[in-house]
């Protein structure tokens, strides 16, 4: 990763003034060549250098943006300097990207999740570019005797038209400095933009393409020692015994700690520590449930039918419209558990002394993993410094900071600094799962196929509310209920990509076409007219917008041919969430019998895009992500044991089993929204609802690998 | 314990090590050439992949006793100066997400084009299959290979 070299001290010159915003701007040079691929401290960074801010400048016009928030493959290290560099009008190829640490006086808001970053910041990095930009304006403006007004920028230089007079950047970041940000700046019109809208390539593909290390697990220090630890391998048991004699024998061992349910086996390499834990003998003992998949299943089927149920939505009387129905629709979807699989196990350094602690890794919450340490080792916030490093892949793992814990605790009781790192084993068996669901829908029609009633109850394993209740139809429905039941499980869950929409886009979407399959209309049609009716006659709170939301649907038909095409099978789906409108269509074709997929449009309003490739990569990503784990994630428990604990056993998609992916985004204007997570929900049910078109199998329960039409069909 | 003469991106290395170290552990956290991403240990993701001599090999599972003196190349080592048609390609089409399986497939690829310089994207498809992307990058990777074998 980019960092401040030591010797980039001298030199800064700063200003804080705080704008409209509530943002922090500064200004400093450095020369670029004090850029080296060392990870930054706090201590180099934070406010005794003088420098607390998103941007400076140099005096040789090289920009440098600070990028608050952890990277694990949403692109936010490119798009957040992006907005940044739009309103400043900076020369992109002039601008260098730095992964800040944690700095809470200086960031806000500095983590990972929710498709939350960009929706959050996008306001205040543009007014931390325009604030910049007039500074630079103002500071040129004085030199040349002008007005202000007539000066332009463009690519890093201010210009005056009228004079001649033409200034880079570089050349007047000393005198803006001494300036004063002013309350409110202009932003651009968009239709101005060069940058924003533009495909621009993430900043850290040189790094990665040549394999500099930017990891948490390529960090190295001089006199780190290497740790793995083994936890119970199954959930609901705790250590009876450990026999660690023959492992501290062993060569390059230094210890093997026993901490809590954790025995640590701590050494000189990896290799070493890999091979002394297999020597080491732990007995465990149950601590309470050890449950196994089958127990699961008839948790939720008894869950459904007579758990202690929380309302979450009730508008009307749906008793009443069910008993007045001209035809009931009723069907069960279930989900299995999913471990994160990032590609980059759970790792992370920890140095813990009397004096300071030193955190390094890859993580999702610099700051909740910061507080959890504090609070484990009873010592002040202060103390501990949190340096984020890029993220191989997160999908949610990594918003949890257990491993950062482990990390802490270990290095405080050997007083060393220490890495921590899981094996693919570790992390597949070592829980924070996707939680298993279990939804039961139900549809009243009436005489005419309108959707009188409609009855949603969802039930989980550790997985709080499992309904969005707000969520369409909602508010299109005159009587609707919706509740939700969970049980307690050893087995931890956790936040997974898209958390809940991931599974219930899927069972709500798939149980949407069959009611209009039962009601005798086309599925789009169908969602329209809901649409329709929560516009003319709404039910209750609505809370998405029903116009984005029927325009990519519109536009989704359009773009896919939706019922005008002949050999192909077509399936339809919609979702709203993280603020998102994502419409699908899949397509289905059979060979030999069995459905392949083959294609799949997507419809997608974001508001702005602010990446074109960025976002388009998220989207494909994030489909092909969706039917992968649609069609074949797992995750079994025996015993309280997982199954599955490496990628011979938990299957993920790969290169030959990938559709054709077709995108467009809707251009609105709007301000733009987080793409990490929105595109995954609707994939599962566009995908079986065009199963069902191919075959009139109806795909339930997933992974669809395990269903009886794929069960019955050779090849998968 | 033993010692071991390895030739690596062109450079000559002597390590102390267990025989049984598989060559991933030797290159991270002894050469400390971490570009070779360890993800699996099994042989199933390709996030591990080198060149041994000119054949893709899943360093995980491939012992420091075997090297010899056969060449190894690591995606450190597969330009002089990142400018591999494959690793132009990657950029150009900017192929990472997260990053971390990036260097094994483009590694997997190196390997396919020396054997097959103008591959169909079938066979591609049938090359890449070894290497998985968490974030599914698939597309860009199919069509940076591509890209990549006109310009070699």
């Amino acid at each position: 990763m980019s960092t401040l070299h030591n010797s980039s001290r001298r030199g800064f010159i700063k200003i804080t003034s705080v704008t409209g915003g509530g943002l922090l701007l500064g200004f400093s040079w450095f020369s670029a060549e004090a850029e080296t691929p060392v990870i930054m401290t706090q201590a180099n960074f934070a406010g005794e250098l003088g420098f607390n801010s998103y941007l400076s400048i140099g005096t040789n016009g090289t920009i440098t943006i600070f990028s608050p928030n952890p990277e694990l493959g949403q692109n936010i290290m490119t798009s957040f300097p992006m907005i940044v560099a739009e309103e400043l009008d900076a020369d992109w190829n002039k601008v260098k990207v730095v992964q800040a640490p944690l700095n809470s006086e200086k960031f806000e808001r500095q983590l990972t999740g929710g498709s939350g970053a960009i929706p959050h910041s996008y306001k205040r990095l543009r007014v931390a570019g325009a604030s910049a930009r007039h500074l630079l304006v103002a500071a040129a403006a004085a030199r040349w005797n002008v007005d202000a007004a007539e000066c332009t920028t463009s690519n890093g230089f201010v210009i005056h038209a009228n004079t001649g007079n033409a200034s880079g950047y570089g050349e007047l970041a000393e005198d803006a400095s001494k300036l004063t940000v002013p309350a409110n700046v202009p932003l651009k019109n968009r239709k101005d933009f060069k940058i924003i809208g533009t495909a621009v390539r993430n900043v850290e593909n040189k790094k990665i393409i040549t394999g500099k290390g930017i990891f948490g697990l390529d960090f190295y220090r001089e006199g780190m020692l290497f740790a793995m630890i083994q936890r119970p391998p199954a959930f609901g048991t705790k250590i009876k015994s450990v026999d660690a004699a023959a492992a501290k024998t062993m060569p390059g061992i230094i210890d093997v700690i026993t901490f809590k349910n954790n025995v640590a086996i701590v050494g000189n390499s990896t290799w070493e520590i890999m091979k002394a834990r297999n020597a080491v003998q732990i007995e465990y003992e149950k601590d309470g449930n050890t449950e196994s998949t089958s127990d699961h299943n008839q948790i939720l089927l008894s869950l459904l039918d007579s758990g202690k149920t929380t309302q979450r939505r009730k508008d009307g009387d749906a008793e009443t419209a069910f008993a007045n129905a001209a035809k009931i629709i009723k069907s069960e979807y279930q989900c299995p558990f999913f471990p994160h699989n990032p590609m980059e196990p759970m790792n992370f350094f920890a140095d813990v002394r009397e004096d300071a602690v030193e955190l390094i890794g890859p993580t999702q919450t610099p700051g909740s993993a910061r507080a959890a340490v504090a609070k484990l080792l009873n010592i002040p916030e202060k103390k501990i410094t949190v340096e984020i490093t890029r993220l191989g892949g997160g999908f949610g793992r990594r918003l949890k900071f257990d491993y950062v814990l482990e990390a802490a605790e270990l290095s405080s009781i050997i007083k060393k600094p220490v890495k921590v790192t899981w094996s693919r084993e570790d992390d597949m068996t070592g829980g924070s799962y996707r939680p298993a669901v279990r939804y039961r829908f139900a549809a009243a029609l009436d005489g005419k196929g309108n959707m009188i009633g409609y009855k949603l109850r969802g039930v989980g394993i550790n997985v709080g509310n499992s309904t969005r209740e707000d969520c369409f139809p909602s508010g299109a429905v005159e009587n609707l209920l919706i509740d939700s039941a969970e049980h307690t499980s050893p087995i931890t869950t956790g936040p997974w990509r898209a958390p809940v929409s991931n599974f219930l886009a899927f069972a709500e979407q798939s149980f949407l076409d069959e009611v209009a399959l039962a009601a005798g209309k086309d599925p789009v049609q169908f969602r329209l007219e809901l649409l329709q009716k929560a516009r003319t006659q709404p039910v209750g709170a609505i809370k998405y917008n029903i116009d984005r939301m029927e325009t990519v649907i519109k536009r989704v038909a359009e773009k896919s041919g939706w019922g005008t095409k002949s050999g192909v099978s077509q399936g339809f789906s919609v979702y709203f969430s993280h603020a998102t409108y994502v419409a699908q269509v899949c397509e289905v074709v059979l060979n030999a019998g069995r459905p392949v997929v083959t294609k799949i449009y997507a419809v997608v309003d974001c508001g702005e895009v602010v990446n074109k490739s960025g976002a388009l990569h998220q989207v494909m990503g994030g489909i092909v992500d969706g039917y992968g784990h649609a069609m074949f994630g797992k995750l079994t428990f025996k015993d309280g044991a997982p199954e599955q604990n490496n990628f011979d056993q938990f299957r993920l998609i790969r290169i030959k089993e990938i559709p054709e992916v077709e995108v467009h985004f809707i251009d609105n204007g709007i301000d733009p929204t987080g793409l990490g997570e929105p595109a995954l929900p609707p994939t599962g049910a566009a995908v079986a609802n065009a199963i069902f078109k191919a075959t009139g199998s109806r795909l339930r329960n997933q992974p669809f690998m395990d269903e009886p039409l794929y069960k019955s069909s050779k090849g998968f | 314990m033993a010692i071991y003469n390895l030739q690596v991106n062109g450079k000559e290395y002597w390590v102390d090590v267990a025989p049984d170290t598989p060559l991933l552990w030797v290159l991270r956290d002894h050469l400390r050439l971490v570009g070779t991403k360890y993800s699996c240990g099994i042989s199933e993701c390709g996030a591990c992949t080198v060149l041994v001599d000119d054949n893709a090999v899943k360093s995980c599972v491939f012992i420091v006793s075997r090297v010899k003196s056969l060449k190894v190349t690591t995606i450190e080592g597969l330009s002089e100066n990142g400018d591999h048609p494959l690793q132009q390609a990657w950029d150009e089409l900017d192929v990472p997400q997260c990053g971390y399986c990036q260097a094994g497939q483009i590694m997997t690829a190196a390997a396919f084009l020396k054997r097959n310089p103008k591959p169909s994207l079938q066979q591609i498809d049938d090359a890449m299959q070894e290497n998985l992307c968490r974030c599914a990058t698939y597309h860009r990777i199919r069509e940076a290979v591509k890209l990549a074998s006109t310009k070699m």
